[in-house]
């Protein structure tokens, strides 16, 4: 047992406790970030903020949500954004906050994929950042059906209807996960459940092991130099602040993020205030009505991509129903970004984009169709525009396929 | 430099996806509709001057059988589930009807109401509608009607009046406890569809679409069963405006308070800044 003597004062009570003092040195000063990133390594504590931010509205939100399918719509509607005092607030903020969320994760992995932050010993952080992802497009969608909207009860209505192609047992899936034959009450409590107690737990475990998984191979930097990290911090910790390649977690990296973080947020409040059509889709004020289907049913924009690789076959190929290569395709797109580490067969290169011949092509291709998967995700599939969304779908996934022969190409040229 | 570099491509991409699935997508999910006809250009104009004292014996012999004047104490004939019953809708009060439409639309709906409504998707001969056509007046016996119609307001009505009177007879405004004279089981005989509540169209359909919408319903939705009321476009604000002040009652301190957040951030974002530059002073 540790030697416990008169403390000096709180933070030395609580030190001879819990070391505290280590706890920060570890956690905060002594924690390092290589000097050389760009905002892009910001993204990560904006998503952290952002993740406050729907945790705090969100337990507000919980004190006047009923969640029934007779009293929700009007519990969000009339009590939330009417009666109670800044609920209105607290709401948009929360939608607002939402899809926010996905344009920084989106941001976030594409300066993961640019910079090569995916591999070379950062597998880890790279599966455990898509097991987030997942868990935030499940929180998504669960959380997009509370209000017992239009568009809430449509997309539920249509997605959990994909798992019907589930061989031999989809149907009962189906089933199983509404609750019902259709969409309906037990359906809207089982995934207010999952909005406000599992996903959210599932959310914070991961965040910690995401954060965890950072701790070992460090943070990548923008030239991906590879830094001795002992030496780099002793330079600094020896006053040889300029020389050192490293700086402090806080309050050096924070000193950047909080400028980066307030930046966003001002951006954040103009949407949450005067544009937040995007984000709070006016056909969900629209009661759920299970006898009037939608003119045009899509979901979020941040699921469009996703949305369009299923949608994109829309014939039948070699006797394949088109409905059953959409999902398979759907299910590939969900889980290739997750395999991503092992689908790059130059695994030791990790020089950023720009400096990789083939791989800035893949990288830039890859972006340019996910906008077009994301934009046709939402026209109607009609015309030309189902032909748009066949091809983007087909060379999002051939890029996954060409990725392992680009890769090991190019990892022929580095031995040259 | 570098950084705005990085930063500009960000926000290309951010803005090409975002004008993508919003401006371009809706777009190509709700062409493009002419704006609003106030002047009810199909309807033939009314050109003469009506005789208010000829239109008084003329209502008083031919409307209010069925419709009460409220604002001059006539009250309807029958309670509202029973007039319901009888005509298939409870019928107007036309307390202001003479300035909530507008004048031509008037004259043209006494003539031929169907055809004034668009509506003969609807009613026919084997489906009389409920308002019979009063074709057999005279141009000046019709502008006789409208003259005095107009002539019976006395004051401008608020904008509650002008949606109980021009849309309350079948759409409820649950957040404004306000219920439809006609109850619904008697809107779904009448014209196959309930009524959908309104409280919150303003936010589910916003005003650009309603203002084209409440011009013409039939212009917007194929088979739609709701008339055209032939509003002006006064009325027509008025409607808009009340819906509004119903469905988003909290627009006012949205956008008020919206300045405040954009100014606390943008004060903090500044001290961030100054923060960040003092700190990386000592190390880069």
């Amino acid at each position: 047992m540790a030697e416990i003597r008169k403390s000096e004062g709180l933070i030395d009570w609580l030190d001879q406790r819990l070391a505290v003092k280590a706890f920060m040195r570890v956690m905060m000063t002594e924690y390092w970030i290589p000097k050389n990133i760009n905002f892009l390594w910001a993204m990560g504590v904006v998503l952290v903020v952002l993740f406050g931010v729907l945790l705090v509205t969100g337990l507000l939100l919980l004190m006047y949500y009923k969640p029934d399918i007779n009293l929700a719509f009007d519990s969000v509607n009339y009590t939330i954004m009417q009666e109670v005092e800044y609920g209105w607030l607290w709401r948009h903020m929360h939608g607002v906050a939402a899809s926010a969320t996905f344009l920084i994760i989106y941001i976030h992995l594409f300066t993961g994929i640019y910079y090569g932050s995916y591999k070379k010993g950062r597998e880890m952080i790279w599966i455990t950042g898509m097991v987030l992802f997942i868990a935030f497009s499940a929180e998504a969608f669960s959380g997009y059906m509370l209000p017992w909207g239009q568009m809430s009860y449509w997309a539920a209505q249509v997605i959990t209807n994909l798992f019907s192609g589930i061989p031999v047992i989809g149907d009962d899936v189906v089933i199983w996960i509404r609750g019902d034959y259709v969409v309906a009450d037990a359906t809207l409590t089982r995934f207010f459940m999952l909005h406000v107690v599992l996903l959210p737990l599932v959310i914070i475990v991961v965040i910690a092991v995401h954060f965890y998984s950072l701790r070992f191979p460090h943070v990548n930097n923008q030239d991906s130099e590879e830094l001795n990290f002992d030496v780099e911090a002793k330079k600094f910790l020896d006053g040889r602040k300029k020389e050192s390649k490293v700086v402090p977690f806080w309050p050096v990296f924070l000193s950047k993020d909080f400028f980066v973080v307030g930046a966003f947020m001002t951006f954040f409040f103009l949407l949450c205030c005067y544009h937040f059509d995007f984000a709070m889709d006016p056909i969900n004020f629209e009661p759920a009505n299970s006898m009037k289907t939608p003119a045009h049913i899509y979901p979020e924009w941040y699921f469009l991509w996703n949305y369009e690789v299923l949608r994109g076959f829309f014939f039948d190929i070699a006797g394949i129903a088109a409905m059953d290569i959409g999902l398979i395709a759907f299910v590939i797109a969900n889980i290739v970004f997750m395999v991503l580490p092992f689908l790059d067969r130059n695994p030791m290169n990790t020089a950023p984009a720009h400096k990789r011949p083939l791989f800035k092509y893949w990288f830039w291709i890859l972006v340019v169709d996910m906008i077009v998967l994301t934009v046709y995700g939402k026209l109607p599939p009609t015309g030309v525009n189902a032909w748009v969304g066949f091809f983007a779908a087909i060379i999002f996934l051939g890029l996954f396929i060409a990725l392992p022969f680009i890769t090991k190409h190019e990892a022929k040229g580095d031995v040259q | 430099m570098r950084e705005l570099k990085i930063l500009a491509i960000v926000i290309f991409f951010t803005a090409v996806t975002y004008w993508g699935v919003e401006p371009y997508a809706h777009s190509q999910m709700h062409p493009h509709v002419a704006p609003a006809d106030f002047n009810f250009k199909d309807i033939q104009p009314l050109a003469l001057n009506g005789n208010n004292e000829n239109g008084k014996t003329l209502v008083e012999a031919n409307c209010i059988a069925c419709h009460s004047i409220k604002s001059l104490g006539l009250e309807a004939p029958m309670s509202n589930d029973d007039a319901a019953s009888a005509y298939g809708v409870v019928p107007p009060d036309l307390s202001h009807a003479g300035v909530i439409y507008d004048k031509n639309y008037l004259a043209g709906f006494l003539k031929d109401p169907v055809n004034a409504t668009k509506l003969s998707h609807k009613f026919g001969d084997t489906k009389p509608y409920a308002m019979p056509s009063y074709s057999f007046l005279s141009d000046q016996e019709i502008a006789d009607i409208v003259a005095y119609l107009k002539n019976v307001v006395a004051t401008k009505p608020t904008d509650k009046m002008v949606f109980e009177e021009a849309c309350g007879r079948c759409h409820s405004m649950k957040y404004d406890s306000f219920k439809a004279q006609t109850s619904s089981t008697f809107m779904k005989n009448y014209l196959g569809a309930e009524a959908p509540d309104l409280s919150m169209m303003i936010r589910s359909k916003k005003a650009e679409y309603l203002t084209p919408f409440i011009n013409e319903p039939l212009k917007m939705v194929e088979g739609i069963a709701m008339p055209r009321v032939g509003l002006t476009a006064a009325s027509q604000e008025q409607v808009i405006a009340y819906m509004e002040n119903v469905g988003d009652r909290k627009k006012a301190e949205r956008e008020d308070l919206g300045l405040k957040l954009i100014g606390f951030m943008a004060i903090f974002t500044l001290i961030a800044y100054a923060w960040k530059v003092r700190i990386w002073k000592e190390v880069a």
